[in-house]
């Protein structure tokens, strides 16, 4: 079997006995992303952009090199890159700001049930407080979503597509590449959640013409407290704060204030500078191995899991054609809180419950779901362990009685 | 392992595959609380009819785990026929013991003391607290 050359670069799995397969949650983070955060720490320590000295000058580099580096990694400019606590606030800044602004009733916002509620609940308040229409693409039968089922819910009113790139339970990579000219053709800005899309494909924001893109770092080998918001310049340009305080400003007068250029005028207060350096370094390590090395590994180990997972009476898979790695499944008969323990038991760790996206759960017809979630540093001895420990599963919860 | 196959071995399976006291009453008289854990979707609903001060009919409704609900059909058993005051210093006692905190072992939880097992499982201190919590409610909303 052969030797994954990356575990050795991840602290949090040397001398333990685990097969981490919660990668989609949270991933591990890297020696070289730590070292990062630590530097800033134990050497720095202090605020960025407006300190006259030497120390602060160069945390004011590393938070806009990390930031330059963010811009190159996804083909973006770097006012084009707003760093935000998540995926989660960057999209609520998109709904907030943007769509409040330039929304009203009787227009349509496609989503789907598909979305992280990270991307569904933000276009949810906006369509209560503005009167426009949520619009769901029907998924197909594997629960995709389709082109041909995104053009049949466009109209002249869309103005909005708010869609995953990838799906956090199902790892299907969402079509956006013919979505969003389609979506062009009446207009619609095109705003995509690629939390868990930004580890596993290729991005550039430039090619795929998307209008906004939102991702987390502790999802990408970085540090939490971390997110990334691209937005084209023209509609950052266009669009007010949220939040207001420190930092952000042009000009402050009693009457009338006036805010920085984008990307500064969303970035208010302190940031997470520590987080931001550390994404950088995340960054950093992702492109020296290369997402399409990184992906080859993912979808052949995902194979291998699901490969012999599948062969398990009594396992019951909900996406055997996932696009990048991830394995939705139940042990049949069995709540998957009652399995998950049992998982846990075997330090097999796992993810179980509606993964934040309840309207998927409710698609599938189910209560809740285990999901088995891989990245570059889950070797074959994982699968092995989580389709042996799930075949032990099977047999124990029938064993009791359930 | 072995604590997990006696936390499901004993009273929680039995409970889990034939709850007792199920489905809920359409009579006015009985106080119902529902609750929901929306980290993991469990959902329990309790009814509770007292007679002056006794517990006289305790039910469940609701889905989750086999410690959620096996847990719901227990407590439905342990109350029924109690006092206020009894019930509440079990449940109080229960809670407290589940979740690893102080309790008083002398008070008797009946069947409800195979869920001591839950302390070894952290993660599930949840599940086996929720219908225990909406009992407790009922108490607190009767008063």
């Amino acid at each position: 079997m052969e030797r994954n050359p990356w575990r050795e670069l991840f602290p949090q799995l040397s001398g333990k006995d685990e097969a981490f397969l919660d990668s989609a949650a949270s991933s591990l983070k890297p020696r070289s992303v730590i070292a990062a955060v630590d530097h800033y720490y134990n050497d720095l320590s202090v605020n960025i952009h407006r300190g006259m000295y030497k120390s602060s000058y160069e945390a004011t580099m590393l938070y806009e090199e990390a930031r330059a580096k963010v811009a190159a990694f996804i083909g973006a400019d770097e006012s084009e890159i707003v760093f935000l606590r998540g995926a989660t606030a960057a999209l609520n800044l998109v709904a907030t700001s943007f769509g409040l602004a330039r929304l009203q009733a009787g227009d349509e916002i496609i989503v789907s049930e598909l979305e992280h509620h990270s991307s569904f609940l933000p276009w949810q308040a906006v369509a209560a407080k503005t009167g426009a229409k949520l619009v769901f693409v029907p998924l197909d039968a594997e629960k995709r979503i389709t082109v041909d089922a995104f053009r049949s819910v466009l109209t002249k009113r869309t103005r909005v597509v708010a869609l995953t790139y990838v799906s956090n339970v199902m790892g299907y990579v969402t079509p956006l590449c013919e979505i969003v000219p389609i979506a062009r053709s009446v207009g619609a800005v095109v705003v995509a959640d690629a939390a868990q899309a930004v580890q596993h494909l290729t991005i550039d924001v430039k090619a795929l013409d998307v209008d906004f893109l939102a991702f987390s770092g502790h999802k990408m080998l970085g540090p939490t407290g971390i997110g990334v918001l691209y937005g084209k310049s023209a509609l950052l340009a266009g669009m007010e704060p949220i939040e207001y305080g420190g930092e952000m400003i042009d000009d402050v007068a009693k009457d009338r204030s006036t805010w920085k250029d984008a990307p500064y005028k969303f970035e208010s207060g302190t940031m997470p500078i520590a987080s931001a350096i550390g994404l950088g370094a995340a960054v950093d390590l992702i492109r020296s191995i290369g997402i399409p090395t990184i992906e080859d590994h993912v979808v052949r180990i995902r194979r291998y899991a699901y490969t012999q997972l599948k062969k398990i009476p009594g396992i019951v898979i909900y996406n055997p054609t996932a696009d990048t790695g991830t394995i939705a499944f139940n042990v049949e008969g069995v709540h998957p809180h009652d399995a998950a323990t049992f998982f846990a038991e075997k330090n097999v760790s796992l993810r179980a419950g509606h993964h934040c996206a309840q309207l998927l759960i409710r698609a599938l017809g189910i209560e809740a779901c285990l999901r088995a979630s891989f990245y570059l540093y889950n070797s074959y001895a994982d699968c092995d362990r989580l389709v042996e420990t799930a075949r032990e599963a099977v047999a124990f919860f029938k064993g009791v009685g359930f | 392992m072995a604590e997990l196959d006696n936390l499901y071995r004993e009273v929680i399976l039995e409970h889990y595959k034939n709850p007792r006291n199920k489905g809920l009453s359409q009579d006015p008289g009985y106080v119902t609380v529902h609750i929901k854990n929306p980290s993991c979707g469990d959902d329990i609903t309790i009814q509770t009819l007292f007679d002056g001060d006794v517990v006289k009919d305790c039910r469940h409704e609701g889905h989750g785990c086999s410690i959620c609900c096996s847990s719901a059909s227990v407590l439905t058993e342990t109350m029924v026929g109690k006092t206020l005051k009894e019930s509440k210093t079990i449940a109080e006692n229960y809670l407290a013991m589940v979740s690893n905190k102080p309790f008083d072992p002398t008070v008797d939880l009946e069947e409800a003391t195979v869920y001591a097992g839950v302390r070894q499982f952290p993660a599930r201190v949840k599940c086996a607290s929720i219908a225990w919590q909406a009992f407790l409610k009922t108490i607190t909303d009767r008063n």
